[in-house]
């Protein structure tokens, strides 16, 4: 393929994600980055690898995942516990990274299809039941086992990678996550999955494997929440089972649908700008105040999802969307400008 | 002796879990969705009830109040959130419903702040004796209390008029719409009946611990919801199996010392081996496909 044909459209958000790492990359190389922006960074990468990567799920396959939140919980304990038993002998380097990752991710994904199983064979919103429960169920047992084994309630103490460049190795394996999601989103199985959503029943009538696709989708899903999970205990000196509850994979959830589900661009969008206003309102709104995020996450979901849905707005939306407004105003622009033209030419011609 | 006490407090607790799991169950047969705000709504009562006690101080009173204020919220949810999205994609639905979740519990932490409110004037001190066996007026009331709401609700499906149209709606609602039957009239009634019945859990669970916040919900919701998919979600009778049977369960997870810390995964492992070995629930039927 020449570099002419080369569809560029298709990679711009490889080129954004890239861009942005190579140019902090280089700027705290150089050490003009300060800690701030670095672990925001950290935050960012994170939280777009859970958004990618539950937007498979509630986006493409069209079913509904409570307890992204526990995936990740599964990753960051299991990594975490890994990285922390082989720090004396490897360090907190990226080979100790690496193999934490391999456990974290793989026992996620392990749950995945533990979970997926019972759920995914059925029809109906049993997924979303189920991973409800696993959410609660994972920071419950994890909160109760002994403390040797996890830390107990004061949360399990983990290797804090180099600040400066955890979030190098984030944007990587957001690269890794959106070129996984990209590439089977747009292959035959992709549009197998997507006819899924669109109508099971046609799916399974064409002789596609319901079930196999739905739990494909969805360890994939919960592989790349146990890749966030280990980034995140990688970038935390305690990992608290607090953390993980249900709020966060509700959060992930707005991250999704704000997006637009559906588009995995969108859901990028959403999670670094989420995760940056978290970051703002969090020094802002303290006390019983912090709720007020929350409430505004709740109004965002629900206006969204109705605006989006609800057949009773139709027409409104056909009529006020971004596309028509937009292609409006152009339009608007274009005749005035042609009028425009059309003025001088006169002006000129008398 | 400690396994009789621990069947009793599960029945009660159940009886509890299974109110609430009527609720989610009627819903789910006559509107086809999850209500996940179902036990934030049991939360707000507590909060129309802790009013009520702090205005007027007797405890039915606080019960009347709370009954109503979840009636008109169950109403007003169901009419401004759900209502629109009737006959869209069911996940919007679903999303919907989980941020109305969301929503009623940070509203409720603003309005009344996060330090737990006591309602001690529910509280129902004193106990009797049955040979060795302690029995908390508490636990007694909730027995009694199940067992009214569950023949009350039975009787009013099968003879009423609109109980029988609420069984013709959740079997197939475009037939009983031809059969004249006001469905959106018959969805709003199943909703303020879940609410009621919402009410009536949350004084319950109130009685028993009477701190009240703005998760006071959650939990029990989450896991009322589990006995109704385990009864089978739809059915009626199912809901009050389901509910019981995970009292039960509970109760006597709670009282093994070596599984009392694992009670909650104990309580949703049964949903995955439930979902495993008969996926449509205990007394749920499996309905076919049709295109």
């Amino acid at each position: 393929m020449s570099l002419k044909n080369f569809n560029w459209k298709k990679y711009t958000n490889y080129l954004v994600v890239g861009g942005v790492m190579l140019i902090f990359g280089l700027l705290s190389l150089v050490g003009v980055s300060d800690a701030s922006i670095t672990s925001l960074l950290e935050r960012i990468s994170i939280a777009a690898i859970l958004a990618v990567s539950l937007s498979m799920v509630v986006g493409f396959l069209g079913e509904l995942s409570l307890g992204h939140a526990g995936f990740m919980c599964v990753g960051a304990y299991l990594g975490g516990k890994v990285a922390a038993l082989l720090e004396p002998s490897l360090g907190n380097g990226p080979l100790n990274f690496f193999i934490a990752l391999l456990v974290g991710s793989l026992a996620a994904a392990l749950f995945g299809v533990i979970v997926g199983l019972p759920a995914l064979r059925l029809r109906g919103d049993y997924l979303a039941i189920v991973t409800l429960a696993f959410g609660e169920i994972v920071r419950s047992v994890v909160m109760n086992l002994p403390a040797k084994l996890f830390g107990g309630t004061l949360g399990l103490s983990t290797p804090r990678m180099d600040k400066k460049y955890l979030f190098i190795m984030g944007f990587l394996l957001l690269l890794a996550c959106l070129a996984v999601t990209q590439n089977l989103i747009k292959s035959k199985h992709g549009r197998a999955i997507i006819s899924i959503r669109d109508n099971e029943i046609a799916a399974r009538a064409t002789g596609i494997d319901v079930t196999k696709y739905k739990l494909f989708v969805f360890t994939i899903s919960s592989f790349f929440a146990g890749v966030a999970g280990v980034l995140y205990s990688f970038s935390m000196y305690t990992v608290q089972s607090a953390n993980f509850d249900y709020n966060y994979s509700i959060e992930i959830l707005v991250m999704v649908v704000l997006g637009g589900m559906g588009s995995i661009n969108g859901s990028l969008i959403a999670a670094a700008l989420i995760t940056f206003l978290n970051i703002q309102l969090q020094t802002m709104l303290t006390g019983d105040l912090a709720v007020l995020q929350n409430l505004f996450y709740a109004v965002i979901l629900i206006l969204i999802v109705i605006y989006r849905n609800a057949p009773g707005l139709k027409g409104f939306r056909e009529k006020y969307n971004m596309r028509t407004i937009s292609e409006k105003l152009f339009k608007k622009k274009k005749t005035v400008v042609e009028n425009a033209d059309a003025g001088e030419e006169e002006a000129t011609n008398e | 002796m400690n396994f009789i006490a621990a069947i009793i407090n599960g029945l009660s607790s159940g009886g509890t879990y299974a109110i609430i799991a009527l609720g989610y169950t009627m819903v789910y047969g006559i509107a086809k969705m999850l209500n996940f705000a179902h036990g934030d709504i049991i939360m707000m009562g507590g909060y129309a009830m802790y009013i009520a006690l702090s205005l007027a101080g007797h405890p039915i009173l606080a019960l009347v109040a709370g009954i109503v204020f979840c009636v008109l919220l169950g109403v007003a949810i169901e009419r401004y959130a759900y209502k629109p999205l009737r006959g869209a994609a069911p996940l919007a639905v679903l999303i919907t419903a989980i941020g109305m979740s969301y929503l009623l519990q940070s509203l409720a932490q603003i309005i009344f702040g996060s330090a737990p409110k006591m309602l001690v004037k529910l509280q129902v001190p004193g106990f009797f004796m049955i040979g060795s066996l302690r029995v908390d007026y508490s636990t007694l009331i909730t027995l009694i209390v199940t067992v009214v709401v569950m023949t009350a609700l039975t009787v009013f499906i099968k003879k009423s008029k609109p109980g029988r149209a609420m069984v013709a709606v959740s079997e197939d609602r475009d037939a009983a719409l031809l059969m004249g039957i006001n469905t959106n009239a018959i969805i709003a009634i199943t909703f303020a009946i879940g609410s009621a019945l919402a009410a009536v859990a949350g004084y319950l669970m109130l009685m028993k611990a009477p701190s009240l916040s703005n998760t006071l919900g959650a939990m029990p919701g989450i896991k009322a919801f589990t006995a109704a998919v385990i009864g089978g979600i739809g059915s009626i009778p199912g809901a009050m199996v389901g509910g019981i049977l995970l009292g039960v369960v509970e109760s006597f997870s709670y009282s093994i010392p070596a599984l009392a810390p694992f009670t909650e995964a104990v309580e949703f492992s049964i949903l995955i081996v439930v979902l495993l070995v008969k996926p449509s629930g205990i007394l749920g039927k499996m309905r076919r496909e049709k295109v």
